[in-house]
Formats: C-alpha cells, sequence, structure tokens
C-alpha cells in the first residue's frame, strides 16, 4: 500500500478546486509550505494570502472574506488554530455561521519529534463544541480529497483534520465521500471497531489479526465526527461490544461522540481507546504511537479484554 | 456636498440617535451608554453623508461596509440603521430582550444592515481586512469603515491586522478611532497605556489622521482625505468624550456599562431634547 500524508492530498486538493471554483482563497499564518498551500499558492498567487504568524487575525479576516462571497481556507497547524484562535473560529466564523474552512494540519502525536507544544491531541473536542461547526477527520489521501471537495460545496464553517505524517491510502477513486456518513470497511458481530483519522488504517490490520483467532470485528471509519453518523453507530452496537479509536484525547473526541449517542440511544460496552489524559513527547511518529498504546496490537488486545476471551 | 443645512440635518439625526440611545437602553435594563454616545456623531456622518448603502437590500454586493470592532456600542448602530430605515425605529424598544433582533452585541444574522457580527473587542478589525481584501480581489470600489475602541488597542490582534492591512496596501480601509480615553476599570492611560496611538499606527505604515470625533465637518473632512490617500490603509484618531450629550454621564467611568434609572433617562432625555 502507498503511504501518503493527508496534507499532501489537501494541497492537490485545493488546487484542483481552485480551477473549478473561483471563489476559493486560501490563506496561511507562515507554514504554507508544511501545510501545503504554498502548491495553491504557485498556481493563484492573486487568490493567496499569508497572514503571518498571527492565527486569530487569520481567522478574522477569512470572516471578513466569507462576509463578500468568498469561500476562504484558513490553514496552519491544528494546535495553532483550534488553541489560540479558538475564540475568534467561535465568535466571528461559527456564530454568523459563515462560510470559511478551517484546514489544520499536524494534528495529533504524529507531528513526532516537535513535541507536546505542536501534538494538537484536544482540536476534535475543541471544534465539536462549537455549534454550527462541521468537523471532519479523514482517513487517508483520497478520502481528504473528496472531504475537500464537500467541504467546499457545504456552505458552513467546516473543520478539517491533517496529519503530517504519511498514512496508508485504503479508498480508492471510486469511494464517495458524504459528509455526515461514516462507512463500513469491514463487516462483523463480535465487536465493532470505530476508527477515525489515521487510525483506520490500523483498525483494519486489527481485524485481520482478529480474524485468525476466529473473532469477527466490524471496522466502521466515522470521518464526519460532528454531526456523526448515528444511524450507522447504531447498527455498529449490534456488536457485543464496541472500540473506539483515535489519535486524540479520549475526552471529547470520536470516543466520547459515540458514547454520547449509544449511551443515550442504545447502551453497549464501549472502550475508547485514544490519549489518556497526558501530553506527548518528542519521538518519531511510530515510537510514539506505540508508547502511547496507538497500535494493532493494543486494538486486538483491547477487543479481547472486552469480549471476555483471555489473551 | 456639505453645507450648514446638511450639517444641520446631521446634528438633528443625531440628536434622535442619542435619545434612541439613551431609551432603548433604560428599557433593557442593561447595556453600554457611554461608549454608544461617544461614537454616535461618528456613525451618522458615515451613515447619512459618507456610505453607500441601501436600506431597502442590506446585502447589496457594492455597498460601503461597515464593522463596529467596539460591539459593545451596539445601540449607537441599531438607533443609526433604525433611522436610516433598516429596520423601524419602533424595534429599538425590543434591545437585548429575548426573540429579539436587536442582540446586546452586533448579530449579523440577525439585524439587518449590521456587516459583521462583533462583541469580542479586537476581532473586528480582522473582519474588516478580510472585506478590503475581497474588495480589492473583485476590483470593487467599495469601501470598508470600522469603529474601535481606545482601549480595544490592548487586544493583540488589533496590531495583527494593522499590520495585515498595512502589508495588503488597503486603501480601501478607515478605521475610527472612538478616543474616549476611559474602559471599564478606568481612564486607558491607568488601566494599561497604549501610549501614543496615532504614532503606533504610523509605525505600522497607515495614514493617520487626528481629528475632533463630534464635529461632523472635521469627520467628513478627514473621510474625502482618506478616500484619495493610495496604497495606505488611514487611522482616524476621533477625540470623543465618553457619554457625549448627557452631561452627568460625560467623562464618567461608571457610565461605561450601565442601564440609567427612569429618572435618570427622564433627566437624559431633556438634556437632549
Amino acid at each position: 500500500m502507498p503511504k501518503i500524508a493527508t496534507r499532501e492530498a489537501y494541497g492537490e486538493a485545493l488546487t484542483e478546486i481552485g480551477e473549478k471554483i473561483k471563489e476559493i482563497v486560501v490563506l496561511d499564518a507562515d507554514l504554507s509550505k508544511s501545510t501545503k498551500t504554498s502548491v495553491f499558492a504557485k498556481k493563484f498567487p492573486e487568490r493567496f494570502f499569508n497572514i503571518g504568524i498571527a492565527e486569530q487575525n487569520l481567522m478574522g479576516i477569512a470572516a471578513g472574506l466569507a462576509t463578500c462571497g468568498k469561500i476562504p481556507f484558513a490553514s496552519t497547524f491544528a494546535v495553532f488554530a483550534t488553541g489560540r484562535a479558538f475564540e475568534q473560529i467561535r465568535n466571528s466564523i461559527c456564530y454568523p455561521k459563515l462560510n470559511v474552512k478551517i484546514a489544520a494540519s499536524h494534528a495529533g502525536l504524529t507531528v513526532g519529534e516537535d513535541g507536546a507544544t505542536h501534538q494538537s491531541i484536544e482540536d476534535i473536542a475543541l471544534m465539536r463544541t462549537l455549534p454550527n461547526m462541521v468537523v471532519i477527520n479523514p482517513a487517508d489521501a483520497v478520502e481528504t480529497k473528496k472531504a475537500i471537495y464537500a467541504a467546499a460545496m457545504y456552505n458552513g464553517p467546516v473543520y478539517i483534520r491533517l496529519g503530517r505524517h504519511p498514512v496508508d491510502v485504503i479508498f480508492d477513486e471510486s469511494y464517495e465521500f458524504q459528509l455526515g456518513k461514516g462507512i463500513v470497511l469491514r463487516e462483523g458481530k463480535d465487536v465493532a471497531i470505530i476508527a477515525t483519522g489515521v487510525m483506520v488504517a490500523e483498525a483494519l490490520k486489527a481485524h485481520e489479526e482478529l480474524k485468525k483467532e476466529n473473532i469477527h470485528a466490524m471496522v466502521v471509519n466515522i470521518s464526519t465526527i460532528k454531526p456523526i453518523d448515528k444511524e450507522l453507530l447504531l447498527k455498529a452496537a449490534d456488536c457485543k461490544a464496541v472500540i473506539t479509536v483515535e489519535e486524540h484525547t479520549i475526552y471529547g473526541g470520536l470516543g466520547s461522540a459515540v458514547t454520547e449517542v449509544l449511551s443515550e440511544e442504545k447502551p453497549v460496552l464501549v472502550k475508547r481507546i485514544g490519549i489518556e489524559d497526558t501530553f506527548g513527547e518528542s519521538g518519531k511518529p511510530e515510537e510514539l504511537l506505540k508508547k502511547y498504546g496507538l497500535t494493532v496490537e493494543r486494538i486486538v488486545c483491547e477487543a479481547k479484554k472486552i469480549l471476555g476471551i483471555k489473551g | 456636498m456639505l453645507n450648514n443645512e446638511k450639517i444641520e440635518e446631521l446634528c438633528n439625526i443625531s440628536k434622535r440617535v442619542r435619545k434612541n440611545i439613551i431609551e432603548m437602553i433604560t428599557e433593557a435594563g442593561s447595556g453600554h451608554p457611554g461608549g454608544s454616545l461617544s461614537c454616535a456623531d461618528i456613525l451618522v456622518a458615515l451613515y447619512f453623508h459618507v456610505m453607500k448603502v441601501d436600506p431597502q437590500n442590506p446585502g447589496w454586493e457594492d455597498r460601503d461596509r461597515f464593522v463596529l470592532s467596539k460591539g459593545h456600542a451596539a445601540p449607537a448602530i441599531y438607533a443609526v440603521l433604525a433611522e436610516k430605515g433598516f429596520f423601524p425605529v419602533d424595534e429599538l424598544k425590543t434591545l437585548r430582550k429575548v426573540d429579539s433582533r436587536l442582540q446586546g452585541h452586533p448579530d449579523m444574522k440577525k439585524t439587518p444592515g449590521i456587516d459583521m457580527t462583533t462583541g469580542s473587542l479586537g476581532q473586528g478589525i480582522s473582519a474588516a481586512v478580510g472585506m478590503a481584501l475581497a474588495g480589492k480581489l473583485d476590483k470593487k470600489d467599495y469601501r470598508v469603515y470600522a469603529v474601535l475602541g481606545d482601549g480595544e488597542l490592548q487586544e493583540g490582534q488589533v496590531w495583527e491586522a494593522a499590520m495585515a492591512a498595512a502589508h495588503y496596501k488597503l486603501d480601501n480601509l478607515t478605521i475610527f478611532l472612538d478616543h474616549n480615553h476611559l474602559q471599564i476599570d478606568g481612564t486607558v492611560k491607568e488601566v494599561l497605556s497604549p501610549e501614543d496611538v496615532g504614532e503606533k499606527f504610523k509605525a505600522f505604515n497607515w495614514n493617520v489622521i487626528n481629528i475632533n470625533g463630534h464635529d461632523f465637518y472635521q469627520i467628513i473632512d478627514a473621510v474625502e482625505k482618506a478616500k484619495k490617500i493610495k496604497e495606505k490603509p488611514t487611522a482616524i484618531i476621533a477625540e470623543t468624550i465618553k457619554g457625549k450629550g448627557v452631561p452627568f454621564m460625560e467623562n464618567q467611568v461608571d457610565w461605561h456599562g450601565k442601564a440609567p434609572s427612569k429618572e435618570q433617562a427622564k433627566e437624559a432625555l431633556n438634556y437632549l431634547n
């Protein structure tokens, strides 16, 4: 399987869609080489604005552009986009429901060596609390491209979470991304593994491992975390238990979103796999995923545990 | 044309706007009279002489834009918009009440004529920069105006926006500083002095004009000068009096965010008659 970082797909998608939709403008906060908006900037220099290292202003200018009919894609690292500019996103973008897309790269532990200050592990939680905000966390390069198209066509604020680290390509070009819809990637009745973002590829590998032991795991990809696909979650809850997997704190992200729905509508035992009330640290992405328990082995182990199978 | 007749008309509008500000805040039982009264003349000059707007078509694409960055002065913009015909003057008494189109701070989705949702200080100016950028991109000749408070300059975002406006040479952007020298906790100088604000904007490569913010000749003249400046945004530093027009409110910190009692309102209206 080829590995491509979702941010790479973002840069390509922007450039393609920028050709078709002239209202699209792109803003960055001095990270265009890393967020890959530089690809767009090269092709459409007049529609690219570097706002400098000023994320609050980045969001405000994007809001102003949106009031004049533009479709701004405001890009920076997830930790700065959602943390430093949270209140700007809340009051200047979400409250007036302006048509701004926030594309946040370098999310999660897999930023790697830069360490905890740059590892955004709470961005989904922050963005999910905001009324009017749509939150998308694509699993691979193909889904990222399709999600960027869908975001551009949707009228309102959208947060798109992107990663720095290359990840497996799961989907082929025939995949149809639908805003607000999840997808069952593998059928199974014993346990449902509901994953998001870069952890989807790991969930698929866990499915294969479990199959060897005659455990049939359903694998669900939830790329739109808000609004979440309730119908699909209820279907997953037909399994004996549910496991959620995300490269994000277990507080407020996918795991919380899933348990909110299931505890109210179809109570089932849920185990949340994610970062557990701790900051990350410097290291290679793979080393960090291992240290913080975001691995195939961990998913397999938790699946057996929740099913009461001794491993 | 700006003649004595026009000035008199603006003065009369301003008087009605001030009375409405007092009445609506009294009726609401809360709000910000001081800073609404201090920027009232600037808003009247903009909406009744300077800006191209159409009350029948608030979303008109080619209109001039206005952002009240100091969103707590919402009563001032509401009174001006009602006077201009964007919605009935009668509606002003619904300010801050449930189901009203007139929120405590401006909401562009609810109130006809409001171009940007504001209220969190420092954010409006960035949106104004975005609007001016869009105007340049579309080669439109509309202009963007914003009013900021002097306490608001303590927000770092203001200077981020100031940098960007100069960098992108936004000569279609004009901001007014409602320089009334007071904020909630005391004088701006005591709380956290921004020192010489004119020099600060100049250092950010803005065109700076100093005026008396209650003199219609000076307000309009400054706008005309700003229109002639190329490749630079303009900051009009308008010296104003907080609570202007109501003697017992003038220059009093206490009247930043307090509604007058019925008796106080009566007294205030007497002064404004």
